[in-house]
C-alpha cells in the first residue's frame, strides 16, 4: 500500500496563528517519515492531530484506508513517544511497558511475554523493576519507545525523541532507533527540528515552514535539489545568488549575476532569456585553490580574497569575498600539512565549481537568508562596537 | 555507645538549632498538655469540680459505658463520611483548578478561601437560619415534595455532616490543588495514547499522581472533624452528640475533670493512631524515593550523597 497514512488538506489555527495551514502528505507503509522544521512550523501540531490530541478544523487523517479524524486517541492504532517521555512515575519500568496491554485486558501470560520481548529489544531487561526516577535519560527514552511499540501500532509517532539527550547519546540513540526500525518494520512518523537527525534516519522528509510543507522528498533530494530558499538554507549551509538569464545553450544557460559575473548553470527549470533566477550553491561544491585551475567549459571560475577562516577539525570553512558576494566554502582536509600551500587570511584564491552544482530555486525569500546567519561584515570595520545593533 | 555516638554525630548542630523552636513549641503546647490530660484521667475527682489528691483506675474502667460506644461510633462515622465526601468533591475541583487558565485560576482560588474571611461562628449561625424549621429552604423543599411536612432539616446527624463538609472542604481543596498543580498532565495524554479512556486515565494515572495530596487532605479533614464541638453543639439534636460535646459536658455541666480527660485521651488516641499510621506510610515512601534518587545520582555521577 502506497498511501498508508494520509493527511488530506489539514488546517488547524490557534486563534490568528496558522499552526497547520493546508497540509497534504502521504506516508508509505514501513518508512521513516520525518516532519522537519523550525519551532512553531506546525510539525508538532500535525503529529498531535495524527495522535488524536488535536482535532483539525479542516481536513482528514486516513490510516490504512480508514478515516480516523473523528476517533479519540485511545481508539487509534497509533502510539506516541513523547518529547519528555511522559513515563508514569508511580509505576516501574515493567508496568510502564505493560500499561497498554493491561488496558487491552490481555492475559497475564501474554503481558509477561510481550513486555519481556520489548525489554529485550530495547536492552532494558536488567532494569525491569526499576522505578522511573532511577533511570537515566537514554534509558527513559528506551522505555518510552518500548511502551509504545508493545501495542504494535500501525504508526509510531515520535515527537523530538532525542531532544532531551546530550549530543553523544543522541547520536548513539539515533543508530539504535534506526536498527530498531529495521527490526520491527513499523511506519515511523518522526518530528524533529534537527536536520542532521532527519537526514540520517529518514526515508522521506517533509520540510515545514509556517504551517506549510515546503518540500517533500528523500534526504538527498532535499539537500541536493532544494525547491525553495527556505529548504536550501534550513538544511545545511548554502550560498544564494540572484541573476538574470543571458543566454540559453542546450542544457545549460549563462546567468549574469550582478557583482559576480556570468555563471554557467544546468537548466533544471523552464527558462527564458531575460528571466530572473535564484541560485543555491552548497559550500562544499566550491573548490578553493591557490593556483589557477585549468579552464574548462563545464567549470565556473572566480577569484576572491579570504576574509575569514574557521577551523572545524574535519574541515575548514572559509569566507571568501568575490565582488559583491561573500561566499562560504568548505574544504575537507585529506592530508593535513601535505595539502598544497596552506591558505591564509587575506590570501587571493581561486574558486571553481562545476556547472551542474548550482541549483535553481523555485521560490526565494530574503528572510530565509537569515537562517544562514552569515557573520556581519560591518563588525569587522568597527571592532569596538560590542552591541551589534548600535551602528545601525 | 559507639552506635549512639555515630547517630549523634549524624545530627548536624545547625540543623538541631533550626528545629529547636518548633520542637520546643510542640513540647510545651502539644506533648506536655496531652501528658497532663492522660495523667488527670487517673486522678480522682473532688466534690467542687477540681482534681482530687489520689490516683484511681475507676474513671478509665467507667469508659466501658453503654453510652460511649454510640458516641464514639457516631464521631468516627461522621468524620470519616465527611473526609470521604470532601475528597470526592475536592479531587475533581483540584483537577479543574490545575488545568484552568492562569487568569481565571486566581479568581477561582479566591472563591475557595473567601469563606475564611467570615467568622466561623457566624457562618454556622447562618446555616442554622438557612436550615431552620421555618426557614425558606425547608418551606421550598416541602413545597416541591422533596421533603415531608414533618421532616426537619436541622438538629440531626445529617445537618451536622452537611455543615462539616461545608466547613472542611477548603482544607481538602488546598492540599489537593497543590498536588494537582505539580502533576504532569502530559501523563494523561500518554495514558489516552496507550488506549485508556478518559475516566480510566483519571483513576489510574491522575489519582496515583496526587496520592500525597490525598493523604494530606485526609489528615487535614479527618483530624479536626474528629474533634468537632461547635457544629454538633449548634446544629445537632439530643441524640447526635459527638465526643467533643461529651467532653464539654463533663467539664462545664458535670464538673468532672478526670472523666473529661479520660474521654479526651480516647479522642487523642483515635486521632493519633491513624495519623501516625498515615505519616509512617508517607514517610516510608518519601525516604524510599529519596534513597532511589540519591542512588541513581551516585550511580550516574559517582558522587555519594
Amino acid at each position: 500500500m502506497t498511501h498508508f497514512l494520509e493527511f488530506a488538506g489539514i488546517k488547524h489555527y490557534f486563534g490568528a496563528v496558522k499552526a497547520v495551514d493546508g497540509v497534504s502528505l502521504t506516508v508509505k507503509q514501513g518508512e521513516v517519515f520525518s516532519l522537519l522544521g523550525p519551532s512553531g512550523c506546525g510539525k508538532t501540531t500535525l503529529l498531535r492531530i495524527c495522535a488524536g490530541f488535536q482535532h483539525p478544523q479542516e481536513g482528514r487523517v486516513i490510516l490504512n484506508g480508514v478515516d480516523i479524524t473523528e476517533l479519540p486517541p485511545e481508539k487509534r492504532k497509533v502510539n506516541t513517544v513523547f518529547q519528555n517521555y511522559a513515563l508514569f512515575p508511580h509505576l516501574d519500568v515493567f508496568e510502564n511497558i505493560a500499561f497498554g496491554l493491561r488496558i487491552a485486558k490481555r492475559s497475564a501470560v501474554d503481558v509477561r511475554q510481550e513486555v519481556e520481548r520489548m525489554l529485550d529489544l530495547t536492552d532494558m531487561t536488567e532494569h525491569a523493576r526499576k522505578r522511573v526516577v532511577e533511570l537515566s535519560g537514554g534509558q527513559k527514552q528506551r522505555v518510552a519507545i518500548a511502551r509504545a511499540l508493545v501495542n504494535r501500532p500501525q504508526v509510531l509517532l515520535l515527537d523530538e525523541p532525542l531532544a532531551a539527550l546530550d549530543l553523544k547519546l543522541r547520536q548513539r540513540m539515533l543508530v539504535q532507533l534506526d536498527s530498531l526500525h529495521d527490526e520491527v518494520g513499523i511506519t515511523f512518523l518522526y518530528v524533529t527540528h534537527d536536520q542532521g537527525e532527519a537526514m540520517s534516519i529518514s526515508d522521506t522528509i517533509a520540510v515545514m515552514n509556517r504551517g506549510k510543507v515546503e518540500q517533500t522528498g528523500s534526504p538527498a533530494e532535499i539537500y541536493e535539489a532544494p525547491r525553495s530558499s527556505f529548504v536550501a538554507a534550513f538544511i545545511g549551509d548554502t550560498n544564494f545568488f540572484d541573476g538574470v538569464v543571458k543566454e540559453i545553450d542546450g542544457d545549460y544557460s549563462l546567468v549574469a549575476i550582478e557583482g559576480l559575473g556570468a555563471v554557467r548553470v544546468f537548466n533544471d527549470k523552464q527558462l527564458k532569456v531575460g528571466g530572473a533566477v535564484h541560485l543555491s550553491l552548497r559550500p562544499e561544491k566550491i573548490h578553493l585553490t591557490v593556483a589557477e585551475p585549468p579552464a574548462e567549459s563545464s567549470r565556473n571560475i572566480s577569484r576572491g580574497e579570504v576574509e575569514e577562516i574557521i577551523y572545524l577539525g574535519s574541515a575548514t570553512k572559509y569566507w571568501v569575498r568575490v565582488g559583491d558576494y561573500r561566499l562560504a566554502v568548505n574544504r575537507v582536509h585529506r592530508r593535513f600539512g601535505l595539502d598544497e600551500k596552506p591558505i591564509r587570511w587575506k590570501d587571493l584564491v581561486w574558486l571553481s565549481w562545476h556547472s551542474d552544482d548550482g541549483y535553481m530555486l523555485e521560490r526565494y525569500s530574503e528572510a530565509d537568508e537569515e537562517l544562514l546567519s552569515l557573520p556581519d561584515t560591518e563588525t569587522e570595520t568597527e571592532p569596538l562596537a560590542v552591541d551589534g545593533d548600535s551602528h545601525e | 555507645m559507639s552506635k549512639l555516638n555515630g547517630r549523634l554525630r549524624g545530627i548536624n548542630l545547625g540543623e538541631l538549632m533550626l528545629t529547636l523552636p518548633s520542637l520546643g513549641w510542640l513540647m510545651v503546647f502539644f506533648i506536655l498538655p496531652s501528658l497532663i490530660i492522660f495523667a488527670i484521667a487517673f486522678r480522682t475527682a473532688d466534690a467542687y469540680g477540681g482534681i482530687g489528691d489520689s490516683w484511681t483506675l475507676e474513671t478509665i474502667l467507667r469508659l466501658v459505658n453503654p453510652n460511649y460506644p454510640g458516641i464514639i461510633w457516631r464521631t468516627i462515622w461522621l468524620s470519616v463520611s465527611n473526609t470521604v465526601i470532601c475528597l470526592a468533591v475536592s479531587i475533581p475541583v483540584a483537577y479543574y483548578l490545575a488545568r484552568m487558565d492562569r487568569r481565571w485560576r486566581q479568581w477561582a482560588m479566591l472563591l475557595v478561601v473567601v469563606p475564611f474571611w467570615t467568622n466561623f461562628l457566624v457562618r454556622v449561625f447562618a446555616w442554622k437560619t438557612l436550615l431552620h424549621t421555618d426557614g425558606t429552604l425547608r418551606h421550598f423543599l416541602v413545597w416541591t415534595g422533596i421533603l415531608g411536612a414533618d421532616q426537619p432539616l436541622l438538629y440531626n446527624s445529617g445537618s451536622i455532616l452537611l455543615v462539616l463538609v461545608y466547613t472542611y472542604l477548603p482544607f481538602a481543596i488546598l492540599p489537593l490543588y497543590a498536588a494537582a498543580e505539580k502533576f504532569d498532565f502530559n501523563l494523561l495524554e500518554a495514558a489516552r495514547d496507550l488506549g485508556a479512556s478518559s475516566p480510566h486515565a483519571f483513576f489510574s494515572v491522575f489519582m496515583p499522581g496526587i496520592s500525597r495530596g490525598i493523604v494530606t487532605a485526609s489528615i487535614m479533614v479527618l483530624v479536626p472533624s474528629l474533634g468537632s464541638y461547635v457544629i454538633p453543639e449548634m446544629l445537632g439534636g439530643v441524640d447526635s452528640d459527638m465526643l467533643g460535646n461529651k467532653i464539654a459536658q463533663y467539664v462545664y455541666t458535670e464538673r468532672n475533670l478526670p472523666r473529661a480527660s479520660a474521654l479526651a485521651a480516647v479522642l487523642i488516641l483515635t486521632v493519633l493512631i491513624p495519623l501516625l499510621g498515615m505519616m509512617y506510610i508517607n514517610n516510608r515512601r518519601q525516604t524510599r524515593d529519596r534513597k532511589e534518587i540519591t542512588d541513581t545520582l551516585s550511580h550516574h555521577t559517582g558522587i555519594r550523597a
